[in-house]
C-alpha cells in the first residue's frame, strides 16, 4: 500500500496545472481515489448522507454481484456442456464448466468495462469534471443481464448508447433517469432481436438438437408449469441470462446490500408484494385455460430476472423514488407490471426490464406526489391550528 | 421585384431551424423518415406548400379580415396539399402509399401555420415566398439526414438500393431494427440538436 501511495505521489504534479499532462488530471484522479480514501473535505455546506464515498459504495455493490457472477459463469459452462450431452449433471465437470464460462463471460465483461469507461473518462476530460464512480456498477450489470452469446460488437454498442444517451446526455452519474444496464438491454432487446430472444440464445454455442427454451419460455408456449423444476430454478440451473437464473446467489447479494444499508430493503419486498398481488389476481380472475395465469405467484418470483431485478435494479439509488412513502408504491407497481406483462402480452415473454424501465420514468412524479401530499396534510393541520388561535382557547 | 434577401433563406438552416430550434412539425419527421425515398418526397412537398401558402396569403394579407384569417389561411393550405398529392399520386405513386396519410396531414404542421401567421401576413410576397422556401429547406435537410442515417443502419440500404454488403452480414452484422422504430428518430433528433446547441452557445435556453 505505502509503495502504492509513493508512486502517485511521485506522479501527481505530472497532472497538476503546469505538469506535463494536465489534459489527464481526471483520469489520474480518478485512479487515484479508486486506491486511496480522498483526504480533501467539501468546503461550503454540509452534504453528505453517509460515512463512505461513493467509491467503497460501489464496492460493496459489486461485492454483493460476486455470488451472482461467480455461479453465473459456472452456469454458463454447464449448460454449454448439458445441451451437448444431456446426461451430465451439475457437479460432474467442474473445472470443465467453470473454464468455458469463463471464456464466454470474460470477454463481455471487458468489452462492457472498456467502452463504458473509456466513453465516461472521455466525457469527464472533456467537461472537467472527477470521473463518476457509477459505471463500476453499471460495467458488471450489463454482463450480468446478457445471453452468453451476445455478439461482442452490439455489446459495445449497446454499452456506448447507454453511457451516451442514457446517461452524459443527461449530465452524468447521478442526473440519469434510466438505469444504465436496463438501457443497454433494452437497446439490444429492440435493435437485434435475435440475439436477445427466442430459445437459441440463452445457452452459449448450444447443441443444435437441444432445446434452449428457458423456464419463461415454456409457459409462452402454453405449459401449465415450466419443465425446469422449481428447486433448480431456485438453485438456477436453467438457461437465462448470465448472472439472473440463481434465487439463492441474489439472495446472498441482496443480504450484502440491506445489510451495508446500500439496497433499500422497502423496494425489494415492495416489488415481491406487488408480483405476488398481480399474480393472485391472475390466479383468481384468470381463465381457467389460461396456464399461465394460474401459475401460482413464487414461480414468477425464480423465472426470467424478477429476481435480478428486484434486488440489483429496481433499488438503483439514482432512478429509484426516493421518498420512503414513495418507494412502496415504486416497487409494488414495478412487481405488479412486470407479473402483468409476462402473462398477458404474448411479444414479450420477460415483463422486468420493461416494468423497471417503465416505473423508472415515473418515479419522480411518485416523489411529487409523495411530497406534495405532505405539505398539503401539514398546510391543512396548520390552518385549523390558526383557527383556533384566532378563536381563542376559551371556544375549545 | 424587390431585392433578394438570402438571410431569409439561410437562417433556418442552423439558427432558426424549425425542427431542432423552434421544435415544430416533429411528428412527420418522426413518422416518414424510416427510409430516405419518402422522406425526401416528404421534405420536398412540405417545401412547396410552404412556400406557395406564404406567397399567396402574403399576396392577399391586406384583404383578409383579421378574425377569419386563419380559415382563410386553411383553405388555402387545403388546396395546396390537395393539388401535391394529387401530384404524388399521378407520378411517384408507391412513395404516396407509403407516405399515406401524412401528405394530407402537412394540413396541420406547425411550420405551415407558423410562418403563415409569424411572416406572410406581416411581410411582402417576394420576401415571404424566401421564407417559405428556406423554413421548408431548413425542414427538409432535418428529414434528409434522419432518412439517410435510418435506412443505412435499419435495413443496410439507401433509396432502396442496398449499400452493406452481403460479405458483411455474413460474418455477423446485422440491421438495426431499433432504427426503424419512431422512438430511434427522435433520438436522433435529440443528437442533432445537442450538437447543434454545443457549437452554437447561444441556442442555449438559460
Amino acid at each position: 500500500m505505502k509503495i502504492l501511495r509513493e508512486i502517485l505521489d511521485k506522479l501527481k504534479p505530472n497532472f497538476e496545472k503546469g505538469g506535463r499532462f494536465p489534459w489527464l488530471h481526471s483520469t489520474f484522479d480518478a485512479f487515484e481515489t479508486f486506491a486511496f480514501v480522498p483526504k480533501t473535505t467539501t468546503k461550503s455546506g454540509a452534504h453528505f448522507r453517509d460515512a463512505i464515498d461513493m467509491k467503497r459504495t460501489m464496492t460493496f455493490v459489486i461485492i454483493a454481484l460476486l455470488p451472482a457472477l461467480l455461479f453465473g459463469t459456472y452456469n454458463v459452462g454447464y449448460q454449454h456442456f448439458h445441451s451437448i450431452n444431456p446426461s451430465l449433471s451439475f457437479f460432474d465437470d467442474i473445472w470443465g464448466n467453470l473454464l468455458f464460462g469463463l471464456s464466454k463471460v470474460l470477454p463481455i465483461i471487458l468489452v462492457s468495462y472498456i467502452v463504458g469507461l473509456g466513453i465516461e473518462f472521455a466525457f469527464a476530460q472533456h467537461r472537467g469534471h472527477e470521473v463518476n464512480e457509477g459505471f463500476l456498477v453499471s460495467g458488471i450489470l450489463i454482463p450480468l443481464i446478457m445471453p452468453a452469446d451476445v455478439p461482442l460488437w452490439q455489446l459495445a454498442l449497446a454499452t456506448a448508447f447507454a453511457v451516451i444517451i442514457g446517461k452524459e446526455v443527461f449530465g452524468g452519474t447521478g442526473m440519469n433517469f434510466l438505469n444504465p444496464a436496463l438501457t443497454a438491454r433494452a437497446f439490444l432487446f429492440f435493435a437485434f432481436p435475435s440475439s436477445m430472444s427466442g430459445d437459441e440464445v440463452w445457452i452459449a454455442e448450444k447443441a443444435d438438437a437441444f432445446s434452449g427454451a428457458t423456464p419463461l419460455a415454456d409457459m409462452m408456449a402454453g405449459a401449465s408449469l415450466p419443465n425446469t423444476s422449481f428447486m433448480d430454478m431456485i438453485i438456477g440451473i436453467m438457461p437465462g441470462s448470465i448472472g439472473e437464473t440463481s434465487t439463492i446467489a441474489i439472495l446472498i447479494g441482496a443480504i450484502i446490500l440491506i445489510k451495508t444499508g446500500i439496497g433499500s430493503w422497502k423496494i425489494m419486498l415492495s416489488v415481491l408484494l406487488g408480483g405476488a398481488l398481480m399474480g393472485l389476481t391472475f390466479n383468481m380472475f384468470g381463465s381457467e385455460s389460461n396456464h399461465y395465469a394460474q401459475l401460482p405467484f413464487y414461480y414468477h418470483y425464480v423465472m426470467g430476472g424478477f429476481m435480478f431485478g428486484t434486488v440489483f435494479m429496481a433499488t438503483d439509488p439514482v432512478t429509484a423514488a426516493q421518498t420512503e412513502r414513495g418507494k412502496w408504491i415504486y416497487g409494488i407497481l414495478i412487481g405488479a407490471m412486470a407479473v402483468l406483462i409476462r402473462v398477458v402480452n404474448p411479444a414479450y415473454p420477460e415483463g422486468m426490464m420493461l416494468a423497471i424501465l417503465l416505473l423508472n420514468v415515473f418515479a419522480p412524479l411518485i416523489d411529487y406526489y409523495v411530497v406534495d401530499s405532505n405539505i398539503r396534510k401539514r398546510m391543512k393541520r396548520w390552518k385549523l391550528a390558526e383557527k383556533l388561535n384566532t378563536k381563542g382557547v376559551d371556544n375549545v | 421585384m424587390g431585392k433578394i434577401n438570402l438571410k431569409l433563406i439561410k437562417s433556418p438552416f442552423n439558427k432558426e431551424n424549425p425542427i431542432t430550434v423552434q421544435v415544430l412539425g416533429v411528428c412527420s419527421a418522426l413518422a416518414v423518415t424510416a427510409k430516405l425515398e419518402p422522406a425526401f418526397v416528404m421534405a420536398i412537398s412540405v417545401t412547396v406548400v410552404v412556400a406557395f401558402s406564404n406567397l399567396i396569403i402574403s399576396l392577399i394579407r391586406n384583404t383578409i379580415p383579421p378574425r377569419i384569417r386563419i380559415i382563410v389561411q386553411l383553405v388555402i393550405v387545403s388546396l395546396l396539399v390537395i393539388l401535391v398529392d394529387q401530384v404524388l399520386k399521378a407520378f411517384v405513386y408507391d412513395v404516396s402509399k407509403q407516405l399515406s396519410v401524412f401528405v394530407g396531414l402537412i394540413i396541420t404542421n406547425c411550420i405551415v401555420m407558423g410562418r403563415l401567421e409569424a411572416f406572410a401576413l406581416n411581410n411582402k410576397p417576394l420576401d415571404s415566398f424566401l421564407d417559405g422556401i428556406g423554413n421548408g429547406l431548413g425542414y427538409a435537410w432535418i428529414l434528409i439526414a434522419l432518412g439517410i442515417v435510418r435506412e443505412l443502419f435499419g435495413s443496410g440500404s439507401l433509396w432502396g438500393y442496398k449499400i452493406i454488403p452481403q460479405s458483411f452480414y455474413d460474418i455477423g452484422y446485422q440491421n438495426n431494427s431499433l432504427m426503424i422504430m419512431p422512438p430511434m428518430a427522435l433520438i436522433l433528433v435529440g443528437i442533432i440538436i445537442w450538437i447543434q446547441r454545443a457549437r452554437n452557445k447561444d441556442l442555449c435556453e438559460k
